[in-house]
């Protein structure tokens, strides 16, 4: 799928790599509080974005949104604070995000279930069976395009009567055929045992 | 009243059936389409899709337990990486951005609009149940979260973050229509 992360990159675990990420993103939050400071961060995540060797296409991508955000937030803030202030705000809103993508540019989306699996181990004490967990993720992630197929097939359905389907309309019948599906997946998930 | 699964006899269990896994994991692909097609563009960096009336229909038609699962399900898929958040957003940064109290607030607001409609399905009207439910839940619940992170990130008064709530209403009114339209289609279940 467009977007995720096929590699990992690097030889940090996902595990130190989060612990890196969580210190590095309260380390922001509580010391930046001035221009230098920011202008210090933003230095310091630039580097660890070129050490990592992620392409500025893909920085640009991550951050897009993060930035037309901050820009926005910005420009509204100066106009009732300091504009050193509006800067380091916004700033700030960028970098965090820019931290926190860092790790999903560079570390494989399997790679991230598996520890997301292995940290759900002492939790089967609590009724969480990571197993079926890892279980429910893959069927979603599978169950994506087959639901993106029915809101096709819906508008397409529409088109061919002339009509343009309006938002409710389309979400019944969105609703009804993924109901439906759910049906027929869970007999057929029952036909392998997975229920106990 | 969420729709019930065949081979649920038992209301106490404490495992899902494996039509429940399967209902769980649908809607949880169901809120990722609804935050891809048909988009709505209206000039901002974001466009304003129908995701959140997923999340309020996770909670009306799954109810609160499954509801709520769904919109975990989905959380934890767009944490991974996968761009299912509206404006094709995913990966760790969701939960780095001014946003995402609402983003963690999904599950709370599924959570508590199943509940509402659990307590009021049999007691009132079932459009009236679901109005009510989506808006404590869908809107209240993810606000209670959503507002305090973006007031916190961005340092702007409470105000912003109503920014989007004529939207979220007008969401709440269609998740509602959705639903008695479902039953219709559906009756029984």
């Amino acid at each position: 799928m467009i977007g995720t992360t096929a590699h990992t990159r690097g030889r940090l675990s996902v595990g130190h790599r989060l612990l890196a990420m969580l210190v590095a993103e309260v380390l922001l939050v509580l010391l930046v509080r001035s221009l230098p400071a920011l202008g210090l961060a933003a230095v310091l995540v630039t580097l660890a974005y070129a050490w990592a060797g992620v392409r500025p296409g893909e920085a640009w991508r991550t951050l897009r949104l993060a930035i037309l955000f901050a820009v926005v937030v910005g420009v509204l803030q100066s106009i009732v604070l300091p504009w050193q202030r509006a800067v380091v705000i916004a700033g700030i809103m960028v970098l965090a995000v820019a931290i926190a993508g860092l790790v999903t540019l560079t570390t494989a989306t399997s790679d991230l279930l598996d520890a997301l699996e292995r940290a759900l181990g002492p939790l089967e004490r609590f009724g969480v069976d990571p197993e079926r967990v890892a279980l429910t993720l893959a069927l979603t992630a599978r169950t994506v395009p087959v639901i993106a197929g029915f809101g096709r097939r819906l508008q397409e359905s529409g088109r061919a009567r002339g009509v343009r389907l309006g938002p409710v309309p389309y979400a019944v019948g969105l609703v009804v055929l993924t109901i439906q599906h759910a049906e027929r997946v869970g007999e057929a998930l029952r036909a392998r045992g997975v229920d106990d | 009243m969420p729709i019930s699964t065949s081979s649920a006899p038992t209301p106490t269990r404490s495992r899902s059936t494996s039509t429940d896994l399967a209902l769980i994991a649908s809607f949880a692909a169901l809120i990722a389409v609804l935050g891809i097609v048909p988009p709505i563009a209206v000039g901002l960096p974001v466009p304003i899709t129908l995701q959140t009336m997923g999340v309020m229909l996770a909670g009306l038609i799954l109810g609160a337990r499954r509801g709520a699962l769904a919109v975990l399900v989905f959380g934890v898929l767009v944490l991974v990486g996968l761009p299912l958040l509206s404006g094709g957003r995913g990966g760790l940064g969701v939960l780095a951005g001014p946003s995402a109290g609402y983003f963690v607030g999904f599950v709370l607001g599924a959570y508590v609009t199943g509940w509402v409609m659990e307590r009021l399905a049999d007691r009132v009207p079932v459009v009236a149940a679901a109005l009510t439910a989506a808006v404590v839940g869908g809107v209240a619940a993810v606000y209670l979260i959503g507002i305090p992170v973006l007031v916190w990130r961005t340092e702007s008064t409470a105000m912003a973050g109503l920014a989007f709530l004529p939207g979220d209403l007008i969401k709440a009114v269609l998740a509602t229509a959705v639903t008695a339209g479902v039953r219709r289609a559906l009756p029984g279940r």
